[in-house]
């Protein structure tokens, strides 16, 4: 009996061991978000051109993700990070996370992306938060689609709004930060007053994405035809349809100002061992293979200029003409007070 | 006097009587303790400004009353409600009696999400009860007995089962009835069971997280969601750490209490084996058919809900969403095959059972003999339990980063991260009916000359049996669920269902929805037929015990 315990235990020590020991010269490993994805074939492709082998290590969502490089930077987890958001991102460039790397793939990239002149990290995909619409409800009930955030205040869109919480939701954050370039600190109607507004509009809250959309969402048994989402959630609605459909169940309002831009950078980690191969990754993820497979792999939209999208994004995907984009230090120096200012005035 | 001392001395002369606190010191104490100390010392030096932060306003403290209110009330409302069931479970034969405890069991491996669809489709505003509970505290406390329930039931009725009706008979005969009867009888008797249960309960209560984000609305934080929330969202790990700390000492304080409580209960009752019986008179048919009533409104009902919903779609009945499950339409590596995610799921589960078997049986028995050292070890298994998720995540990045202990990345430390939130369901499991055995019945087999093993086999088994199954069940069920910690926890990959459940409702559409929920009732097939197979266990080799 004793034997028999103790063999277990060794054999389960072994197994630790023989795990952990593995390590190969030529394998990348890449920390990235839980949504993190791509084709099979494209990533084989990579590996085959270029000899190396890509390990993916998924490490929860974005602030999960950031955290846990951040806490491990002396002895980091991987070579290369994909899917560092400007939201988080001034953070992560204090903490002096990355290597500075200039992709020459980087001139097929508009300006716009390119947040960071010193090039630790580089632009791979963005996305367009804001609110998105239940068309048959919308119909159905003969209510006008709002034109700014402030109208989000008036009576006609009492108790039919969900969002979610920005201390807790990376699309909440993304609202948040809407409202406050918006609605500036520093103006006579500030964004706290909209918050105070909305609430007294009975806008319901919620802790993440899923359950905004798939418990308050009146397209899935909710009772808000209206829900922060993403721009590219409309043409995913339709790719995704039961019964297929040739037209796109809920809408993405775009107006001026509505919108707030989520820019998602991959950069090379301090203490990487395979420079010369996490650059060649880098690169891969500004290649025209891997930027067309993107938008129907995580439905976000490709930064290569040269690439074209699939045809249900062109057909159902609204691209706002003007999304909020912030300065990534900004949104870092103040993202702790203003979600301590938002709870204080949303939840208590 | 002490009937366990052959058996310990034997554990001890091996060095397996360390393997427990060795397995938490190496595992727990060492990634939390490296964490705090990181957050409260970032430069080298102590600063716990963190918890003078934690007394300028009384936020926290709001927090701190709510969170254990609920828990306490939750508690008392969950084994209220199971007591009845347990004594039916306990006493009585009912056909489908081993079906409804394995179904019973069930809604401990749902995500919080799943079950508020379920909830959603029952009570609401478009559900067959039109009740507006959203963001309530009731609907709180339903989820908090539709997740708990089970625990109870089961705790209590194993070791309701192994007392004899005979001091029942007596006390009877003797002039007890009514609620004499019960309370000075029944009751007491089995308080070693209840307690074990209300502390697993309430610690599960008091750190509840997915229930209060999701089904509490966001108006509703316990400590844990603040934990959560400083953490992972506001980058605030100083707080983050004095939370935890505070936390952690609560819990250690409160489970000293219980362990005193749990030593002053009398177990010299004789241990029996089980006596069972069909329900006779139509007082005893109506109190079977009450209970098990009651249990069909509380936790089939949503389960059937989620079924029903699983298969329908805005055409009728489908089986397409099942269907959906095994088909890669986009060539992502994101995508799982089914049966692929059964097979990590049950291989995780498995290990996690088998390791937290073999590491809670041994710390049970170090702890059945009462002394101070184990009145202080006792609490200090629960603690693992009573850790956020985040807290426990993070420490492993910072403290399992080095040879030989380099897991950071390794399978194992899912099943060791399972393991240390599995262990306390053993251990509180097996060791009321452990202490109850009867030392002289021990004494007398080692002084006839029967080995350790031999002991262990005719006289412990058979008593303790229902307990380790019990043990064994919640384990298995802890690792299926993906309690908690491995969330947190890097991974290469091995997807497992509910991180597929998670994935899935990650995305927008109708197909994605469906497929969500037909995983979720995969999920619980599989996790029923392997409760009816752990029960099965019982009566394979060793004979009915």
């Amino acid at each position: 009996m004793t034997k028999v315990i103790w063999f277990t235990g060794l054999l389960i020590l072994l197994g630790v061991f023989a795990v952990s020991a593995q390590e190969n010269v030529l394998t990348l490993t890449v920390v990235a978000h839980d949504s993190f994805t791509y084709s099979e074939e494209v990533m084989d492709q990579f590996e085959a051109e270029t000899g190396i082998t890509i390990e993916v290590l998924r490490l929860g969502d974005a602030g999960a993700m950031i955290n846990q490089l951040i806490l491990s930077r002396e002895n980091p987890l991987g070579d290369v990070v994909f899917g560092v958001d400007n939201t988080f991102l001034g953070r992560a460039l204090d903490e002096d996370l990355f290597v500075a790397y200039e992709s020459p793939a980087l001139e097929t990239v508009d300006e716009a992306f390119i947040v960071d002149p010193d090039h630790f990290v580089t632009p791979v995909d963005y996305g367009d938060v804001c609110l998105n619409y239940d068309v048959a409800y919308v119909e159905e009930n003969d209510i006008a689609l709002p034109e700014s955030l402030a109208d989000l205040t008036n009576p006609e869109y009492s108790g039919l709004i969900a969002v979610e919480n920005p201390a807790t939701s990376s699309p909440g954050l993304a609202f948040l930060l809407a409202t406050i370039a918006a609605f500036p600190e520093d103006a006579d109607y500030t964004y706290l007053d909209f918050w105070t507004d909305l609430v007294a509009n009975d806008v319901a809250i919620t802790e993440g994405w899923t359950d905004a959309y798939y418990g308050e969402f009146t397209r899935y048994g909710g009772t808000r035809p209206f829900v922060v989402s993403y721009a590219s959630s409309p043409p995913v609605e339709v790719l995704f349809a039961d019964p297929p459909t040739d037209i796109a169940p809920t809408g993405a309002i775009v107006a001026d100002g509505m919108c707030f831009r989520q820019i998602e950078f991959a950069g090379i980690l301090q203490g990487t061992d395979n420079p010369e191969a996490a650059q060649q990754f880098i690169d891969f993820l500004l290649s025209r293979e891997f930027q067309e497979d993107m938008p129907l792999q995580m439905f976000v939209f490709p930064v290569n200029g040269e690439v074209e999208l699939p045809e249900i994004f062109t057909t159902y995907a609204a691209i706002p003409e003007n999304p909020v984009i912030l300065d990534p230090a900004d949104i870092d120096a103040g993202r702790e007070d203003w979600i301590q200012a938002w709870t204080e005035t949303v939840l208590r | 006097m002490d009937g366990n001392r052959s058996t310990l001395r034997w554990l001890g002369r091996n060095g397996l009587i360390l393997l427990p606190p060795a397995f938490l010191l190496i595992f727990f104490f060492y990634p939390i303790i490296s964490l705090f100390i990181i957050s409260l010392a970032p430069d080298g030096v102590i600063d716990l400004s963190g918890f003078a932060d934690l007394f300028k306003t009384d936020y926290y403290l709001r927090i701190f009353l709510f969170t254990t209110g609920q828990a306490a009330l939750s508690t008392l409302l969950t084994v209220g409600l199971a007591l009845p069931g347990a004594y039916a479970f306990a006493r009585f034969d009912f056909p489908g009696k081993s079906l409804l405890l394995s179904i019973s069991t069930l809604p401990f491996v749902l995500p919080t999400v799943v079950v508020a669809a379920a909830f959603s489709a029952l009570i609401g505003e478009r559900g067959l009860v039109p009740l507006h509970l959203e963001g309530t505290l009731t609907i709180i406390l339903i989820a908090h007995v539709f997740y708990n329930y089970a625990l109870a039931l089961r705790m209590i009725s194993s070791f309701w089962a192994t007392q004899s009706p005979r001091i029942e008979e007596a006390a009877r005969v003797l002039g007890a009835h009514g609620w004499r009867l019960w309370w000075d009888i029944r009751l007491a008797a089995i308080r070693p069971a209840i307690l074990a249960a209300s502390a697993l309960i309430f610690i599960f209560c008091f750190t509840s997280f997915g229930v209060m984000l999701i089904l509490g609305g966001i108006r509703f934080a316990t400590l844990e969601v603040e934990i959560f929330r400083q953490a992972n969202s506001l980058l605030n790990l100083q707080i983050a750490a004095a939370l935890s700390i505070f936390q952690l000492a609560l819990m250690f304080a409160l489970m000293l209490v219980y362990t005193r409580l749990q030593a002053q209960t009398s177990t010299d009752i004789q241990a029996a084996q089980t006596v069972t019986r069909k329900p006779k008179t139509r007082g005893e048919r109506a109190f079977v058919g009450g209970n098990i009533a009651l249990m069909s409104l509380l936790l089939f009902a949503p389960l059937i809900a989620l079924l029903v919903r699983s298969f329908r779609s805005a055409d009728g009945w489908t089986l397409q969403y099942y269907s959906a499950l095994s088909t890669n339409v986009r060539g992502s590596v994101l995508f799982v095959p089914p049966l692929e995610a059964v097979a990590n799921s049950v291989v995780y589960a498995l290990a996690t059972t088998v390791l937290s078997l073999i590491l809670g049986l041994i710390a049970a028995y170090g702890l059945a003999r009462r002394g101070r050292l184990s009145a202080l070890l006792d609490p200090i298994y629960m603690l693992p339990l009573a850790t956020s998720a985040v807290t426990l995540g993070f420490g492993f990045i910072i403290a399992l980063d080095e040879p030989p202990l380099n897991l950071r990345t390794s399978r194992a430390l899912i099943v060791i991260a399972h393991t240390l939130v599995a262990m306390p369901f053993v251990v509180r499991s097996v060791l009321p009916a452990l202490r109850s055995i009867s030392p002289g019945v021990r004494g007398a087999a080692a002084t006839l000359g029967a080995s350790p093993a031999t002991v262990l086999r005719l006289i412990d088994l058979p008593l303790i049996g229902r307990g380790l199954i019990v043990g064994a069940t919640f384990a298995f069920t802890v690792s299926m669920g993906e309690f908690g910690a491995s969330l947190f926890v890097a991974r290469p990959d091995t997807p497992t269902m509910p991180l597929v459940i998670y994935r899935l409702l990650g995305q927008p559409g109708a197909i994605n929805y469906g497929q969500a929920l037909a995983m979720s009732v995969i999920l619980m097939g599989v996790c029923a037929i392997s409760f009816l197979l752990i029960e099965r266990a019982r009566t394979l080799g060793i004979g009915e015990f």
